[in-house]
């Protein structure tokens, strides 16, 4: 039989620096991804008339979800800044024997997420 | 982990979700944001009206892309927050892999269901 010899830690840890907060913000950045992904699904349904898609509409203009979406906005720029700080330590690119400059990569990546921004708001509004 | 002692072999799954969560990250750090103001500004402004809103859900390109983001969404989603529990001392929850898996494959059949009834 093996122990688990781990020290116990108090449950509010990352309230002790602001890193550790900042890495918690960042993980529950994933719950606006999940509150997302169940207005799409809730999306799904209206668009086909179960419920109807006023109900659905009418929703979105509500105080209710205009407040949630500015929630889900704040933590989606948050997940989205951080994600493209790591994409330089995720992917490592050699040019011959240089590597690409980390600031090259997260800007490239900066740069497409404003083009998909902007291509995405074109082919919904325009 | 702590509950590797009873593992017989690699965790052969383990790559795979990790592939889902970094799919699902990039594809919500590009998109997430843009989709907000959609449904969260330019719908309560009257940028879009119903009928172009549900025009464009209908749209059989658009349920494609809508079915693989809940997808996606929900992958990333259930790898990042059930660490997040572990980490919040909510460790029994966290370990329950099947319920946040689970869950994102139950939300992306129902989003594919209401695709295909359409």
């Amino acid at each position: 039989m093996s122990r688990e010899l781990t020290r116990p830690l108090p449950r509010t840890w990352w309230l002790k620096k602001t890193s550790y907060l900042r890495f918690m913000i960042r993980e529950l950045t994933s719950l606006a991804v999940f509150a997302y992904a169940l207005l799409l699904i809730v999306a799904l349904w209206s668009a086909g008339g179960d419920p109807s898609f006023s109900t659905f509409y009418d929703f979105l203009n509500s105080p209710v979800s205009v407040s949630l979406h500015v929630v889900v906005l704040g933590l989606a720029l948050y997940h989205t800044g951080t994600w493209i700080a790591l994409t330089p330590k995720v992917m490592v690119l050699w040019r011959d024997d240089e590597q690409v400059d980390p600031d090259v990569i997260a800007g490239v990546t900066a740069i497409l997420f404003l083009l998909v921004t902007g291509g995405v708001l074109w082919l919904t509004l325009a | 982990m702590a509950d590797a002692g009873m593992k017989r072999g690699p965790d052969r799954g383990a790559p795979l979700l990790w592939l889902l969560f970094a799919g699902g990250g990039t594809v919500a750090a590009m998109l997430l944001p843009v989709m907000v103001l959609v449904t969260g500004v330019a719908v309560p402004a009257e940028w879009m009206s119903e009928s172009n809103l549900v025009s464009l859900i209908r749209n059989p390109l658009t349920r494609l892309v809508l079915v693989g983001l809940v997808f996606f969404f929900l992958f990333h989603w259930a790898h990042r927050f059930r660490y997040a529990l572990v980490d919040l001392g909510f460790g029994p929850l966290g370990r329950q892999a099947w319920l946040f898996y689970g869950t994102a494959v139950a939300g992306t059949i129902l989003a594919g269901l209401a695709a295909v009834r359409m």
